[in-house]
C-alpha cells in the first residue's frame, strides 16, 4: 500500500506529497446545490493512491464514494482543492483535455454493467478505443475479452449474457485501454456472492500486475478483503484508513 | 372526479415536464388540421357557391330556356303569348370591362320596361325615379355601388371588342357578394353585343299548379328543337358536379398532412407507453383495470387532439384567406367565372376540425393504447429495459406489405365511380400503407449491412447511431414511415405537376403553330367568349406579310348535364399548317378535310372521357332550331379546358347559328416576313377595336404562368406536409435523447467528447433523412404513376407524358434531407448537456 491520507484532523498532506502515485486529491471539497440549498458531498478529503494499489471506499449511501469517484474519474471538478491525474490537476483542464484523461488513463466498471444493449458483446469492449479514434480496436477488445475469459461470446448481445459474464465484458472493456486507473462503483452489487468473487479476484489479479490502480466503491466488508486498503467514508469525510 | 384527478396526475402533469415536446406533437397536429380546414373554407369560398358570377339580378324564376348561340326573339315571343299565366323575362348575359379601373364585371340586360323596379335592388336616393326607369332605359346603364360611380356620372365600357361611353342612370345595391355589375335594358345590350333578335336566356316563372314537371312537358311541346328548356339553377348544379373532382383532389392531397400528423401521434403515445410500463404495472397492481389504462392513453391522445384541433382551426382560418385567392384564380382560369363567397368558420366548421384533430389522434393512439392495456402487472414493475423495446414483427410486416401492394395495384386497374376515381385514391392508401409496413425490413436490413461501413466512412458516432436506429426499430420505422409519406407526396406531386408541365409545352409546341393571337382585351377566363368585329379577320388577311388567318367561336354549352365549350374554327387554309395531336396519330389536315364534309365535330380528350365518346360515336347538338346529329370523327389532346371541347367546322356552324363573329383570331406570318412588322400592321388596323394581341411566345409564357399558379397550391399543401413531418422528427429526436440519456451519459464515462455526443444526434437525424428519402422516393415514383394514369386521368382526363423533373426533384429531396439534419440540432444540443454522472446513476 502506498498512503492514504485520513481527513483533516491526521497529518494531510506531509507524507502524501512524497507518493509518486496517479491519483492524488488534495484537501477536496465538493459542494452541490440542490433546491437552491447547498449540500456538501465531499468535505476536505486528501488522498491519493499509487500505481496497482488496490483500494475500498466503504460507508453508507450518501457519504461520499461515488462523488468521490466522479472527482477521481474527471467527471467532475471540486469545488475546492485539487484532484491531480497524472501530475495534473482537473481544474487546470478543459472539457477537451479532461475527455482525452478518460479516454486514456480512466476505467470505469459500474454496479449495473451499463453495457449497450444496442452493441455485441465485442462492441461493447470496443468502444472506448472507438471513441478514442484507435485503429486496432477490434484485435485488442478481443485480447480483453480472451483475458476474463469470454473470448468466444464476442457475438452475442450483452441480454444473452450472465450478471457475472456482463461484468466481466464491463471490466473488459474498462481495460481495454490499458488505464492507469479504474474506478469501480460497486462492482458486485448486483451479482451472488460467488460471481461477485470471481470479479473481485479478477480486479485483484489486474491490481497485482501493478500497472493499474484500483478504486472501488463498495457496501460489503467481505469485497474490501480483497483489497490493498479500506478507506471508511462518512459524511463526505474520510474516517478511517485500515488494512486488511 | 377521482379519475380525472388521477388523469391529470398520471397522464397530463408529465406533459408538462417536456413542455416543448408536447408543444412539437400539439403543433404537428394542428398544421394537418389547419391545411384540411384551410382547404375547405377556401374550396367553399372561392366555388363553394357554384354560382357563375353572371347569375344575378335572376329574382325567383322556376325554369330556363337556352340556346346554343342565343335564343331567337320569336321564342320569347311565342312564350309571353301562350294561354298560360307565367313569367317571361329574358336576359341579355356577358361581361363588360370597366376601362377606368380595368375590372371585368358581369354585364346584364333585362327588359326594363317590364321589369318590375322591386327586383332591381335600386339604391333610389341615387338613381332615377322608378316611374322613370322605363323612359330612360335604353340610353344608358345602371351599375353597382361597387364600380364607384353615382347618376348623371359617364362611364366607359369595353363590350366585346368595342370601347362606348355610358350614362350612368342609376345605382344598384351591392348584394353580399356582388363583385360588381353592369345592367342594360335589353336592347341596348342586345345592339353593344351585336346580337339583335337573339337573347342568351329566358326565366320563367309558372305557377305553382299543376307541377313542374308538368309544366316542363307542356312548354317544351312549344319550343324549336334546338332551344333547351331546363330548371333554373341548373348550371350551378353542373358547376358543382364540374367542381367536385378538382375539389375531391384538393382535399384528399390537404389529408396528407393529417395522415403524417398520424404518424407522429402514434408514435407520442407509443413512446408514452413504453415510458411508463412501471407505472402502468404500478397502477394496475393497484386496482386499475385494463380499460381504465386504456382510457388513460387515448384520453392522451384526445388532448394532443383537441388542442391541435384548437389551434388548427384558427390557423386553418388564417391560411384559408391566403389559399382562396389562388383557389379563386384556378376556379376562373379552368372552370367557371365565379367571384369568391366570404370565407365563414361556423358552428359545423369548428367541430368538423375538432373531429378531425380527436378522431385522427384517437385512431392512431388506439393501437400503442390496446398495447399499454395489455401489459402485466408483474412484468411492467419488474426492473428491466427501459429503451423502446417494443416487437416488430419486420417478416410478418413485409408480407403484409405485399400483399397491400398487390391489392394496391389491383385497385389500380379499376375504373372511376361516379367520375371519381375512388379506387385511385384506394390504391395510393394501399401503397402508402405497404411502405409503411416495408419500412421495418428495410431499416433493419439497411442499418445492419451499413453499420461497419458507416463506422469507417463517418465514425463510431455514426456507427453508434445506426445501431441505435436499428435497435429501435419501431419508433424508427415510425419516424421513417411518417418523414417517407411527406416525401412521397411532395415526389409524387412534383413528377405529376412536372409530367403535366412538360406535356403542355410540348402540346403548344404543336398546337400553338400561329406567330399572333387576338382576342378582346379584359380578363381571360375559360366560360367568356367575347367576340371580335368580323371584317376584322378578312382585313388582317389582306395585310402583307399574312399567310393566313384562322377564326375561332366558342359558345358555353350544356352537355349530358355538364358544362362544355363548344367552337367553330376554320379548317382550311392556314390551320392545315397546325400540327393538332389527335389519339388516332392522323394528320391535322386528313381530319380537317372529314371535318368541313359535313356534320362531322372532334373533341377534346378530357369530353371524350367524361362523356365516354370515342371516334365513330355520334353526339346531339341543339343548335338553332334543330337537334344536330354529330359523327366524332376524332379526339384531340387538349390541357386547356377541363369541362372539355367539342369542335366542328366554322362554315358547318354558320349553318345553325348565323353569328359570324370569331371570339378569337390566329395570325400566320408569311415565310421571310418580320413578324413584329406583321404585328405593327395588325395593330394600326384593329386601332378601333379593344383587341389583346399575343405573340406566340407571350402566349405560352402566359399559359405556363397560369398552369404554375394553378399548382400553387399543391405546393403549399406538400411544403405544410413536410413541415409536419419535421416538427415529428424533432420532436422524437428530443424523446429519443431524454430516453437514451444513460446510454449517452456512459458514452462520456467511456471516452466520449461532447462534439461526439452532438455528432451521433445529427448523424441519427441524418440517417433517418436518409433512409425516409430512400422510401419516400420509391413510393412516390410509385403515387405519381398512380396520380399520373389513374387518378388524374380518371378526374380530368388528361393524359400526361411521364418525364423526371430531376431538378425539381434532387432539389427537393436535398431540401428535406437539410431540414432533417436542422430537426436534430436542438435535441444534440440537450443530448450534449446532459449531465453525465446524474443520468448515469439515477439509474
Amino acid at each position: 500500500m502506498g498512503l492514504i491520507e485520513p481527513q483533516t484532523g491526521f497529518p494531510p498532506l506531509g507524507t502524501a506529497k512524497d507518493v509518486t502515485g496517479f491519483l492524488r486529491l488534495d484537501n477536496v471539497t465538493k459542494t452541490y446545490v440542490s433546491d437552491g440549498q447547498p449540500v456538501q458531498a465531499l468535505c476536505g478529503v486528501s488522498l491519493a493512491v499509487r500505481d496497482g494499489e488496490f483500494i475500498a471506499l466503504v460507508g453508507r449511501s450518501g457519504c461520499g464514494k461515488s462523488t468521490l469517484l466522479n472527482l477521481a474519474g474527471a467527471m467532475d471538478f471540486p469545488t475546492s482543492g485539487r484532484v491531480l491525474l497524472d501530475g495534473v490537476s482537473t481544474s487546470d483542464v478543459n472539457e477537451n483535455g479532461l475527455t482525452r484523461l478518460r479516454r486514456e488513463k480512466v476505467g470505469f466498471i459500474f454496479q449495473s454493467f451499463q453495457l449497450l444493449n444496442t452493441l455485441t458483446v465485442l462492441e461493447n469492449v470496443e468502444l472506448p478505443l472507438l471513441l478514442a479514434g484507435e485503429s486496432d480496436a477490434c484485435d485488442r477488445a478481443q485480447q480483453q475479452l480472451d483475458l476474463v475469459e469470454l473470448g468466444d461470446l464476442g457475438s452475442r448481445m450483452p441480454h444473452q449474457l450472465s450478471g457475472g459474464q456482463m461484468q466481466r465484458v464491463a471490466i473488459a472493456r474498462a481495460m481495454v485501454h490499458s488505464p492507469k486507473l479504474l474506478l469501480a462503483d460497486e462492482p458486485t452489487g448486483n451479482l451472488d456472492t460467488v460471481t461477485g468473487n470471481v470479479i473481485l479476484e479478477g480486479l485483484r489479479r489486474i491490481a497485482d500486475e501493478g500497472k493499474t490502480a484500483i478504486l472501488m466503491a463498495t457496501h460489503s466488508s467481505e469485497s474490501a478483503a480483497f483489497t490493498d486498503a479500506i478507506v471508511k467514508m462518512r459524511d463526505g469525510r474520510i474516517q478511517e484508513v485500515v488494512r486488511p | 372526479m377521482s379519475r380525472l384527478r388521477l388523469f391529470y396526475r398520471l397522464i397530463l402533469r408529465p406533459l408538462h415536464r417536456e413542455l416543448l415536446r408536447t408543444f412539437l406533437v400539439v403543433l404537428a397536429v394542428a398544421l394537418g388540421v389547419a391545411v384540411v380546414l384551410a382547404l375547405e373554407l377556401a374550396g367553399d369560398a372561392a366555388a363553394g357557391s357554384f354560382r357563375s358570377s353572371i347569375e344575378t339580378l335572376t329574382g325567383d324564376a322556376d325554369l330556363e330556356v337556352t340556346a346554343i348561340g342565343g335564343v331567337p326573339d320569336e321564342v320569347i315571343g311565342k312564350l309571353a303569348t301562350l294561354p298560360y299565366s307565367i313569367t317571361v323575362r329574358p336576359r341579355i348575359e356577358d361581361y363588360a370591362v370597366v376601362k377606368a379601373t380595368g375590372q371585368t364585371v358581369p354585364l346584364v340586360g333585362l327588359d326594363l320596361i317590364a321589369e318590375h323596379p322591386e327586383n332591381l335592388n335600386l339604391d333610389r336616393q341615387n338613381s332615377a325615379k322608378a316611374d322613370e326607369i322605363a323612359d330612360t332605359a335604353n340610353q344608358g346603364v345602371w351599375i353597382s355601388q361597387r364600380l364607384g360611380a353615382k347618376a348623371g356620372d359617364k362611364i366607359r365600357l369595353q363590350i366585346n371588342d368595342q370601347t362606348n361611353e355610358y350614362l350612368v342612370r342609376g345605382v344598384l345595391k351591392d348584394s353580399g357578394d356582388s363583385g360588381g355589375l353592369v345592367l342594360m335594358d335589353i336592347a341596348t345590350a342586345q345592339r353593344a353585343l351585336h346580337r339583335l333578335g337573339r337573347v342568351d336566356r329566358v326565366l320563367l316563372k309558372v305557377p305553382s299548379t299543376p307541377s313542374l314537371e308538368e309544366w316542363e312537358q307542356r312548354l317544351r311541346a312549344v319550343l324549336p328543337a334546338g332551344v333547351e328548356l331546363r330548371r333554373e339553377g341548373s348550371q350551378t348544379d353542373e358547376n358543382r358536379r364540374m367542381l367536385s373532382a378538382f375539389r375531391w383532389n384538393l382535399r384528399i392531397l390537404s389529408y396528407v398532412a393529417l395522415v403524417v400528423g398520424a404518424f407522429l401521434i402514434f408514435n407520442t403515445i407509443s413512446v408514452s407507453v413504453v415510458r411508463r410500463r412501471p407505472e402502468i404495472g404500478i397502477v394496475r397492481a393497484l386496482g386499475a383495470s385494463r380499460s381504465d389504462v386504456l382510457t388513460a392513453f387515448l384520453g392522451e391522445a384526445a388532448c394532443f387532439g383537441f388542442i391541435g384541433g384548437l389551434l388548427g382551426i384558427l390557423s386553418g382560418r388564417l391560411l384559408a384567406s391566403g389559399a382562396v385567392g389562388l383557389l379563386g384564380a384556378t376556379v376562373d382560369n379552368l372552370y367557371v367565372s365565379s367571384r369568391p363567397a366570404p370565407i365563414e368558420l361556423t358552428p359545423g366548421t369548428i367541430l368538423f376540425g375538432l373531429a378531425i384533430g380527436v378522431g385522427m389522434s384517437l385512431a392512431s393512439a388506439a393501437s400503442p393504447a390496446r398495447e399499454a392495456s395489455l401489459v402485466a402487472p408483474i412484468e411492467a414493475m419488474a426492473r428491466g429495459e427501459r429503451e423502446y423495446a417494443a416487437r416488430v414483427h419486420k417478416v410478418r410486416d413485409l408480407w403484409i406489405a405485399v400483399v397491400l401492394a398487390v391489392f394496391g395495384a389491383a385497385a389500380s386497374l379499376a375504373p372511376a365511380i361516379a367520375g371519381k376515381p375512388f379506387f385511385g385514391y384506394a390504391s395510393a392508401l394501399l401503397m402508402i400503407a405497404a411502405c409503411a409496413f416495408a419500412i421495418p425490413a428495410l431499416v433493419s436490413g439497411l442499418t445492419a449491412v451499413s453499420s461497419q461501413l458507416l463506422r469507417r466512412i463517418a465514425g463510431v458516432e455514426a456507427f453508434l447511431a445506426s445501431r441505435s436506429l436499428a435497435a429501435s426499430l419501431r419508433r424508427t420505422s415510425v419516424l421513417v414511415g411518417a418523414l417517407a409519406t411527406a416525401i412521397a407526396m411532395t415526389t409524387s406531386v412534383g413528377i405529376m405537376v412536372g409530367s403535366f408541365r412538360q406535356t403542355v409545352q410540348v402540346w403548344m409546341d404543336n398546337q400553338l403553330t400561329a406567330d399572333l393571337f387576338l382576342r378582346p382585351a379584359g380578363d381571360p377566363a375559360v366560360d367568356r367568349h367575347p367576340t371580335i368585329d368580323p371584317s376584322l379577320a378578312d382585313k388582317i388577311a389582306l395585310l402583307p406579310g399574312v399567310a393566313g388567318v384562322d377564326r375561332f367561336r366558342g359558345y358555353e354549352i350544356s352537355y349530358q348535364g355538364l358544362p362544355a365549350s363548344l367552337g367553330s374554327a376554320d379548317t382550311v387554309g392556314a390551320h392545315d399548317l397546325e400540327k393538332i395531336q389527335f389519339l388516332s396519330g392522323r394528320r391535322t389536315s386528313v381530319v380537317n378535310a372529314e371535318l368541313r364534309s359535313g356534320a362531322n365535330a372532334v373533341v377534346s380528350e378530357p369530353f371524350a372521357n367524361k362523356h365516354h365518346v370515342r371516334a365513330g360515336d355520334v353526339i346531339t347538338l341543339p343548335l338553332g332550331a334543330a337537334q344536330v346529329p354529330f359523327r366524332v370523327v376524332d379526339i384531340f389532346y387538349d390541357y386547356g379546358s377541363e369541362k372539355g371541347f367539342i369542335v366542328v367546322d366554322r362554315s358547318i356552324m354558320l349553318r345553325y347559328v348565323p353569328d359570324p363573329a370569331p371570339s378569337n383570331l390566329a395570325v400566320y406570318v408569311a415565310t421571310g416576313s418580320s413578324v413584329d412588322q406583321v404585328r405593327a400592321e395588325v395593330e394600326k388596323i384593329a386601332s378601333g377595336h379593344n383587341l389583346m394581341i399575343f405573340t406566340n411566345r407571350n402566349l405560352r409564357t402566359e399559359a405556363i404562368r397560369i398552369f404554375d399558379r394553378t399548382f400553387a397550391i399543391t405546393y403549399a399543401l406538400e411544403v405544410v406536409a413536410v413541415t409536419v413531418a419535421i416538427i415529428g422528427i424533432a420532436g422524437a429526436l428530443l424523446a429519443l435523447v431524454i430516453d437514451r440519456r444513460r446510454e449517452l451519459g456512459l458514452l462520456r464515462f467511456l471516452g466520449a467528447a461532447v462534439s461526439q455526443i452532438r455528432k451521433l444526434i445529427l448523424v441519427e437525424a441524418g440517417l433517418i433523412g436518409l433512409l425516409a428519402n430512400l422510401a419516400g422516393l420509391a413510393l412516390g415514383i410509385v403515387l405519381s404513376l398512380l396520380l399520373i394514369f389513374v387518378i388524374n386521368k380518371q378526374s380530368f382526363g388528361w393524359t400526361i407524358q411521364f418525364h423526371w423533373p430531376i431538378a425539381v426533384l434532387l432539389s427537393a429531396l436535398t431540401l428535406v434531407y437539410v431540414a432533417t439534419v436542422l430537426a436534430g440540432f436542438y435535441p444534440a444540443r440537450v443530448a450534449a448537456r446532459l449531465d453525465p454522472i446524474e443520468v448515469v446513476h439515477e439509474e
